[in-house]
């Protein structure tokens, strides 16, 4: 893997876009499930499986999706943090899907992540001065005075206290505690940032705080943005482009405006209507989707497209052929959707009734998962657990 | 937005108490970081306080042994055949010349104490120094590289807990001769394996988080992660284990050398001293066995003591996280 050869290829699959900062082709990521013992056969979590999607400079990509959707996997993907399956990540012209983890190094400067957890993701035994110096010193820039100068500028640049430099985390409030991680990762002036969830964990209030910090400097450093929340009104606020995972695969991409006012999939759909109206009249008239059922256990998916046994429009061919991801009724190419009988506008989930087999509808839960335990700290199989309890029958061998 | 530090700074100031009103502006905003605030504990715990003051005098004596023995005039392994034995050539009681009495070659059984206390203290903080050292880097390395790094560490683990540690000792004792240095190393390396454990299991748990994590996507190699990351993180339960680990020493030695394979006379050691002495309590020599033992016994019950009140300190929730 030579860089000269990495870039030849990235050129020639990206169509040779110098917009594109971010391409992700194909990306597959399985984690394999704790072992159950020498002679059973081996099972893997599919926590991302076949995403793709480009990035553009300067430009905000929403991820949205529930719990186990695979997006914080995929995340972790594209930051190199775990190793890719299958697949290729492209990031400014260079493939990185196979660097290893020391010619990675470089790189770490220009992809940043800022994590969901304000509390989880700051050392609480170092000083708030040295977290935030930690990329100097990694990378060996700058040191001593000069160090804790740039510190205190970051400091001071995403609204915190310079005069805090001698604190501990657990000495911040949570909304100062990501500013903390904000400017952790801003130290280098990174091309592009990966948000996971950074304001799930916080206060509403702080919640806008933080996001107009991030747009701020968006607009004053030309940061790229991987914008991962479950909060869609969040990633509709953020957001040039969004995605939608469901069960490691993305479902639907559109930009921002138009995926929330034409969804085309109907687990899109669903997940619009249960967004909350603050006007009680407005949310009397409108109807909601309750969503039946669990999302399924990502160690065995549904077949063919991995939302039917939950979705109202459900036919037969959704149950053989995964729909892939592309423009459906007359959309431009900036808008794809994964789905065999996409929504027209304005179409009512409500009056639809699947037309597949009931069997079809049963989350199954095959019975060799049933007597492992396979909490071994997968990631993105946190629903797991959750839905092997409540759907305990059926089997599958 | 401006306001969120200003809230804050007055909360912070106001649970601060009045500590933080007192000092300088510059103080003000040094935090108080979770060593000081297990050391402000530690300072208001009373046992802590009579252990530690124990520690100190026991060190103060051993440090000042010669310049005592000089002042008594009595050498740690001078015989005094015409006074420090009776008719029969034992050993005489306390009293004006020999406080604590002499032992069954007429040495000054104060200042053999006194000395013996050198070895002990030697033995157990050097001997901990290794314990130390390979738990913490066996430990965070078998759990943070994981894999068959830690497969093969955890086998060794077991090998060296399945073993009889003091027959081990016995053998190469025997093999390559006793020595003080001998001892510490032996008791240093054999006594590494809890501690390993201790700090592999807190290392599997710990790089989960999110901030190690966050050290990765900063480009952190495994070896700046281990040691600035983690390390801060498991130094609580190393020192904690390792206060408790020195009296475990100390007591170690002592077996080694009653067993006759520790220090070799005619240094004065304690566990020496209490072995020979057990030959000669029955005819009633009591001071010979009761001075070596009760030194023994208060140097390693004042560091129990302290040991667990850096673990009550180190852990507000109370006991029973680490044993």
């Amino acid at each position: 893997m030579t860089e000269t050869n990495a870039v030849a290829t990235a050129g020639a699959g990206s169509g040779g876009d110098a917009d594109v900062l971010l391409q992700v082709e194909n990306l597959v990521k399985y984690f394999p499930v704790s072992s159950r013992g020498l002679f059973q056969e081996k099972l893997y979590v599919h926590a991302v499986e076949g995403v793709s999607l480009s990035v553009r400079r300067g430009q905000t990509f929403g991820i949205v999706g529930e719990t186990g959707s695979g997006k914080s996997t995929l995340a972790r993907c594209v930051a190199r943090l775990y190793d890719i399956t299958s697949g290729r990540v492209i990031f400014d012209g260079q493939d990185i899907t196979k660097l290893s983890q020391r010619r990675m190094r470089p790189l770490r400067r220009e992809i940043q992540m800022i994590f969901q957890d304000p509390i989880g993701s700051l050392n609480p035994r170092r000083r708030v001065g040295s977290i935030i110096g930690d990329p100097f010193a990694i990378h060996g820039t700058a040191s001593g005075a000069e160090r804790k100068r740039r510190v205190q500028e970051l400091m001071e640049r995403v609204g915190l206290n310079p005069e805090h430099y001698n604190r501990f985390p657990a000495e911040f409030s949570g909304g100062q505690r990501q500013r903390i991680g904000v400017a952790r990762a801003l130290a280098f002036q990174p091309k592009l940032i990966i948000c996971d969830e950074p304001v799930s964990a916080l206060d509403v209030s702080i919640q806008a705080q933080v996001i107009n910090l991030l747009a701020d400097l968006q607009s004053e450093f030309g940061l790229t943005y991987i914008f991962i929340a479950h909060d869609l009104s969040v990633v509709r606020h953020v957001s040039n482009t969004v995605g939608v995972m469901y069960l490691g695969k993305l479902t639907e991409v559109a930009p921002s405006e138009e995926l929330f006012t034409v969804p085309r999939h109907p687990y899109t759909g669903a997940l619009l209507s249960a967004v909350p109206v603050p006007d009680p009249d407005q949310s009397d008239e409108r109807q909601q989707i309750i969503l039946v059922g669990d999302v399924p256990s990502p160690i065995l998916p549904p077949s063919g497209c991995r939302f039917h046994p939950r979705c109202p429009k459900a036919a037969p061919v959704c149950v053989s052929t995964d729909p892939p991801l592309e423009p459906r009724l007359g959309d431009g190419p900036q808008h794809t959707a994964a789905c065999h009988l996409p929504m027209a506008a304005g179409e009512n989930l409500g009056d639809f009734h699947p037309s597949i087999d009931e069997t079809e509808r049963i989350i199954e839960t095959p019975s060799i998962l049933l007597d492992g335990d396979e909490d071994g700290g997968v990631p993105g199989a946190t629903s797991v657990g959750g839905s092997l309890s409540q759907s305990g029958e059926g089997s599958q061998s | 937005m401006s306001m969120v530090p200003d809230i804050t700074a007055t909360e912070a100031s106001a649970s601060g108490a009045a500590v933080v009103s007192e000092v300088s502006a510059a103080k003000k905003i040094e935090g108080r970081s979770p060593w000081r605030l297990a050391y402000e504990r530690l300072r208001s715990d009373r046992a802590a306080k009579i252990a530690f003051g124990t520690i100190v005098v026991v060190i103060l004596l051993a440090l000042f042994a010669p310049v005592i023995a000089a002042l008594i005039g009595h050498g740690p392994n001078q015989q005094f055949i015409d006074i420090g034995e009776n008719a029969n050539g034992g050993p005489v009681p306390p009293g004006g010349t020999f406080w604590f009495g002499t032992d069954s070659s007429g040495r000054d059984l104060f200042i053999r104490t006194l000395y013996g206390a050198r070895v002990s203290l030697v033995v157990g903080v050097l001997a901990t120094g290794i314990s130390v050292a390979l738990g913490v880097v066996f430990g965070l390395a078998a759990g943070y590289i994981g894999g068959i790094v830690d497969s093969l560490i955890a086998r060794m683990i077991d090998v060296m807990l399945s073993v009889p540690f003091l027959l081990i000792g016995i053998s190469i004792a025997y093999i390559v001769g006793a020595s003080e240095w001998l001892v510490i190393v032996i008791v240093g390396v054999l006594s590494f394996t809890a501690l390993g454990r201790i700090v592999r299991g807190q290392v599997i748990s710990l790089k989960q988080k999110e901030y190690i994590e966050a050290a990765r996507a900063l480009g952190a190699g495994p070896w700046r992660i281990m040691f600035v990351d983690l390390l801060p993180n498991v130094m609580a339960q190393v020192i904690v284990y390792a206060s408790l680990l020195i009296p475990l020493a100390i007591v170690t030695e002592a077996a080694f050398s009653f067993l006759g394979v520790g220090v070799p006379p005619p240094t004065a050691d304690w566990g020496a001293m209490i072995s020979d002495a057990a030959g000669y309590y029955q005819y009633g020599y009591w001071w010979y066995l009761f001075f070596p033992s009760l030194a023994l016994l208060i140097t390693t019950l004042a560091f129990n003591i302290f040991g667990d009140s850096v673990r009550d300190a180190l852990d507000p929730r109370g006991g029973g996280l680490y044993v």
